[in-house]
């Protein structure tokens, strides 16, 4: 397997290797999401309790499951980082950190825009909401540790220790509605067996689930060469690349 | 299509604020993001190359004063004052 | 490794390892009290596994299932009030449940109705009369299209107010 994996390992193949994903991510996370977003907003139907607020469900829902499985993405980068000292995982895990701060900050706005008009309040310190509070703040840490040294190697370690130390929050914030009362309801389309929703409501979710999942794919990616590109910037093919460029 | 009317669509129900602002809110959010990701890129670009055009004026400045030197190997006098030069290039 | 960079990564890590540690002990401290509220049953007879139970003059959150047909509004202004009881599966209604009344005097949450899932905030007083200052909707994880509701006869409105009603506010 490391054979396999080895040449993904250097910074020049894999630079170019992502480069060549990005316009296939972009398309489909614009085709899905172009789809998904029209048909959550116009086509969906609205839920008999709470009308056409639901349609809130189409962001708040990714976002906020996304916000986890980057921190999850961004864990695992920061174990290989520590264990194996992948520089290139340190790398990844610097590009996820902004990009999963932003979908999380998306989930926290959707949700209090949406508690408003059904629950009665934009926030209440219950258990969900405040360890999707304290995930942003873990990202936050972690954006704040990367750009903490001059020495990037520190960094991903420091940043690197803070992301496994963190990993806790995961598991308190998915079990939290069944762990404790909370005003947060329980899981709708991760619901073991059927979702709790019906196919015409849940296909829209698919579409935008998927769309988003492919834009942050996109915009990793971007950020995974920036990193790259400022890691070897000392390196010849670095040097040769940004020469072509820039004429 | 759920709306019977554009006026409709955009009332969500009674609920248009609160879609509105998420809906704008996110999408303001993403639209950022990915102007960030792109400004970076450019500017670490940037950067490397600056960096390239300075390192290779300060090599070409060398050379020209190590051919200098090599020239006036013979007139000690001058010498020391060429190093001095190349230094501060150098620096 | 450098003797200095190898000093500043001890002090990070040392930091990390502390940070770790207080937010494990306060997640422990508050382990009990991480629940948003009391259950109607638990004000009669005491938390589930602490057997806290709250007293007269508390401030604290109550949530509960609205009993239908308990729903008593003023005409003239917004009071309200409405009896809560445990959310059992399967949902049933029995006299015999214990029973805690929510007296509340402001807008209820578009998602209030019978037989909704509640959060009252309010000081307790008579052991089992909440004066809340504020009544939260809890939604469960079902979303149904409403044509589909409507011809199952699950029909959800909105309560109306009357100017009259509003005035008073």
């Amino acid at each position: 397997m490391w054979k396999w994996l080895h040449p993904y390992a250097n910074p020049e193949v894999t630079y170019h290797f992502t480069g060549k994903l990005i316009p296939w991510f972009k398309y489909l996370s614009l085709a899905l999401l172009s789809v998904g977003l029209v048909w959550a907003l116009a086509f969906a139907p609205a839920d008999y309790q709470q009308g056409d607020s639901f349609r809130i469900f189409y962001i708040h829902v990714p976002a906020a499951s996304l916000s986890m499985g980057i921190y999850f993405g961004m864990a695992i980068a920061a174990f290989s980082s520590l264990v194996w000292q992948l520089k290139l995982a340190d790398a990844s895990a610097a590009a996820m950190a902004p990009v999963g701060a932003v979908f999380t900050a998306i989930a926290l706005f959707t949700g209090a825009a949406w508690g408003k008009p059904m629950w009665g309040t934009w926030w209440v310190w219950d258990a969900r909401l405040t360890s999707e509070l304290i995930l942003l703040f873990l990202y936050l840490g972690v954006i704040a540790l990367h750009n903490a040294f001059e020495d990037k190697n520190l960094a991903g370690k420091a940043a690197g220790i803070l992301t496994l130390v963190g990993v806790i929050n995961l598991p308190i914030i998915k079990y939290s509605v069944e762990w404790w009362n909370t005003l947060h309801q329980g899981s709708t389309v991760s619901k073991l067996g059927k979702p709790s929703m019906s196919l015409d409501m849940l296909w829209p979710f698919l579409f935008t689930f998927f769309g988003f999942a492919f834009l942050v794919a996109v915009i990793v990616c971007i950020r995974f060469r920036t990193e790259i590109l400022a890691r070897n910037s000392m390196r010849p093919w670095v040097k040769s690349l940004v020469l072509a460029e820039s004429k | 299509m759920q709306f019977d009317s554009i006026s409709a669509f955009f009332a969500m129900g009674g609920y248009g604020f609160y879609v509105w602002l998420s809906y704008g809110v996110s999408a303001l959010l993403l639209v950022l993001l990915v102007i960030n990701s792109k400004l970076r890129n450019k500017t670490i670009k940037k950067h490397i190359a600056q960096k390239q055009k300075r390192e290779q004026k300060l090599r070409q400045a060398a050379k020209q004063q190590a051919q200098d030197t090599t020239k006036n190997i013979d007139q000690s006098s001058e010498k020391t004052h060429q190093d001095s030069d190349a230094k501060e290039v150098l620096s | 490794m450098n003797p200095r960079r190898k000093k500043r990564l001890t002090i990070v890590a040392a930091i990390l390892i502390g940070l770790g540690v207080v937010a494990g002990l306060v997640l422990y401290a508050l382990s009990q009290n991480i629940d948003l509220f009391y259950k109607p049953s638990e004000v009669h007879y005491g938390k589930e596994d602490t057997g806290i139970k709250p007293i007269d003059g508390q401030r604290l959150r109550i949530g509960g299932l609205v009993v239908p047909g308990s729903v008593i509004r003023d005409e003239h202004s917004l009071k309200v009030s409405f009896r809560l009881t445990d959310m059992n599966m399967p949902i049933e209604f029995k006299d015999s449940d214990p029973m805690v009344t929510v007296k509340y005097d402001g807008i209820l949450p578009d998602l209030f109705r019978e037989a909704q899932g509640i959060v009252a905030n309010g000081v307790l007083s008579d052991n089992n009369i909440i004066e809340a200052s504020e009544v939260l909707a809890k939604h469960d994880e079902n979303y149904v299209p409403k044509e589909l509701a409507d011809s199952a006869g699950e029909k959800h409105d909105k309560l109306s107010y009357s100017e009259e009603q509003l005035k008073q506010n």
